[in-house]
């Protein structure tokens, strides 16, 4: 390849500056494998003694190229790697592209189907919530909340296997409605799940919320304000803790969500333990969801009978609110089976780069506290 | 505001800007010198406030590379489709918007890595996903390498 002015920058890079002082800078990798990177991400991270000058983050250790490879799929096919991207909010992926291919194809399911999908949706959040809970506090050091988080999470996961065969990746909500109706126990299943969950969730608070260790660790850590918030694309529960009203089921409702109330968690401090408790705020919301759907699931068909499931020719664009943020699924069709090109504006890519801000001039014992509040899946960065 | 008000504003401001046929968003096709100025405009004018990009990304169509900018304003609710097309495919390119939105410079790393299009005036302009070396760019429609496999 010509030698751009980018390969030279590239050169620039690899050496490593000089302080004002004449001395080399001090950088460290954090990751591939780093527990606290909760995946294949590495950070090349700047210090001062133990504090963090400027941090850059590396991506692209598990870049599948999802969308090159959905190009030559049919939608009902594309659909399945959807799941890989942000593996613990599986079903909302799938709803994104349901609801992005419905939308064009101008057809509505039954409320049946918009019942069952935001129920789903709405457990997988709360299972992605309690992952998140585990890991943080395990990230701070206090080990029990693993256990904690992961005990409630299985009731979930055993509903997930009950009616859709698995329990992580389930590529269940599909264009056109539901692979199958709902198992019999789906209700009481449901039910049960939220008495219990409602019982176990005061629990988290005595664990970590009223910790005077916990308190130590996040508060005042990691301020992001809501301009920085804005600006940098940070949706989901981290822009939500900077006061940024980013909530695509409050902006643009979308199946079952302009028939249940419930209220928008943000709060204007923006520091880690703020971004914690929007998301421990978020879990009874969420039960309050389901409360309110999983006794009034309506009668109706759960597939359409579409004669071929294919975009007209056009441009279509979905937004939903997965447990991370703003998913944007954008559709570039030309009538044919197979989408021209197909983009995913993923919650997490946007979220990851506020991190240099964010952290700079922080401890690196708090970079792992920070970029844990930031909730970060990388799959979902690299797609 | 509402479509009508928006393509008044835009055509008011921008008598060259094209409007597009999107159903969804109201949608305004730039030349790839006036998408800068267009965009610095959502975002300043106290009327549109487009303070949050949420997707900026590109296509490869025949008529060449399409630069996509959906935008919305966290206050006032709208949303707006901005598209530029690259006409030249062997050497694309257009005028940087990190300076506008800072979340643009991530999503231009991608485009730059998946599709080639150079952005002008970035401040750091790398692959992001792909190796340093990696030849050539894999979303556009051309692309072939050992690995393709063609169906």
């Amino acid at each position: 390849m010509e030698e751009t002015l980018l390969d030279i920058e590239l050169k620039d890079i690899r050496i490593p500056r000089k302080t004002e002082e004449g001395e080399p800078e001090y950088i460290i990798n954090m990751g591939p494998q780093h527990p606290s990177t909760h995946g294949v991400l590495r950070y090349e991270v700047c210090l001062e003694g133990e504090q963090v000058k400027y941090l850059r983050p590396h991506c692209g250790y598990i870049h599948r190229g999802i969308e090159k490879m959905s190009e030559k799929l049919t939608y009902p096919q594309l659909l399945h790697l959807t799941d890989r991207m942000d593996y613990l909010s599986a079903h909302i992926n799938n709803e994104a592209v349901a609801l992005c291919v419905e939308n064009s194809m101008e057809v509505q399911v039954s409320d049946r189907v918009k019942y069952i999908r935001t129920i789903l949706a709405e457990l997988t959040r709360i299972a992605s919530h309690q992952l998140w809970w585990s890991a943080f506090g395990m990230d701070l050091g206090a080990l029990t909340t693993f256990f904690y988080g992961l005990r409630d999470r299985e009731k979930i996961l055993d509903i997930f296997e009950e009616t859709t065969g698995s329990r992580l990746i389930q590529s269940y909500i599909t264009p056109g409605g539901l692979m199958t109706d709902i198992h019999p126990n789906f209700q009481r299943g449901v039910k049960e799940f939220v008495k219990y969950f409602r019982k176990k969730l005061p629990e988290y608070d005595q664990l970590l919320t009223g910790n005077v260790i916990f308190h130590e660790r996040t508060q005042g850590i990691g301020i992001m304000s809501k301009e920085d918030a804005i600006d940098y694309g940070v949706t989901g529960p981290s822009g939500r803790g900077s006061g940024f009203h980013c909530d695509i089921r409050k902006i643009a409702p979308y199946s079952a969500y302009p028939f249940v109330k419930f209220n928008e968690i943000t709060y204007t401090e923006g520091d880690t333990f703020h971004r914690y408790l929007v998301r421990i705020k978020e879990m009874w919301e969420s039960l309050s969801i389901i409360e309110q759907l999983v006794d009034n699931i309506p009668q109706g068909e759960v597939m359409l009978e579409l004669k071929a499931i294919k975009a007209p020719k056009g441009e279509y664009y979905q937004r939903v609110e997965t447990a991370r943020g703003e998913l944007g699924v954008y559709i570039v069709s030309d009538g044919g089976p197979m989408p021209a090109r197909i983009h995913y504006r993923t919650p997490n890519f946007s979220n990851l780069f506020v991190l240099n801000k964010i952290a700079k001039g922080h401890k690196i014992a708090d970079l792992v506290a920070i970029s844990g509040s930031l909730d970060l899946v990388i799959p979902d960065i690299d797609r | 505001m509402t479509r009508e008000q928006l393509n008044t504003f835009v055509t008011d401001k921008f008598p060259e800007v094209k409007l597009g046929t999107n159903k969804q968003f109201p949608e305004f096709i730039a030349a790839p010198d006036q998408i800068h100025s267009l965009c610095k405009t959502f975002k300043e004018n106290s009327e549109t406030k487009m303070d949050y990009l949420f997707c900026q990304t590109a296509l490869d169509r025949k008529d060449g590379f399409h630069v996509v900018y959906h935008l919305t304003s966290s206050e006032l609710g709208h949303c707006v489709m901005l598209r530029t097309v690259l006409v030249d495919k062997t050497n694309p390119e257009v005028v940087t918007v990190s300076n506008v939105w800072m979340s643009a410079e991530f999503y231009e790393r991608e485009i730059y890595d998946l599709f080639g299009i150079k952005f002008i005036n970035h401040p750091d302009l790398r692959r992001i996903f792909l190796e340093d070396d990696w030849v050539g760019y894999p979303l556009r429609k051309d692309y072939k390498d050992a690995f393709t496999l063609d169906r």
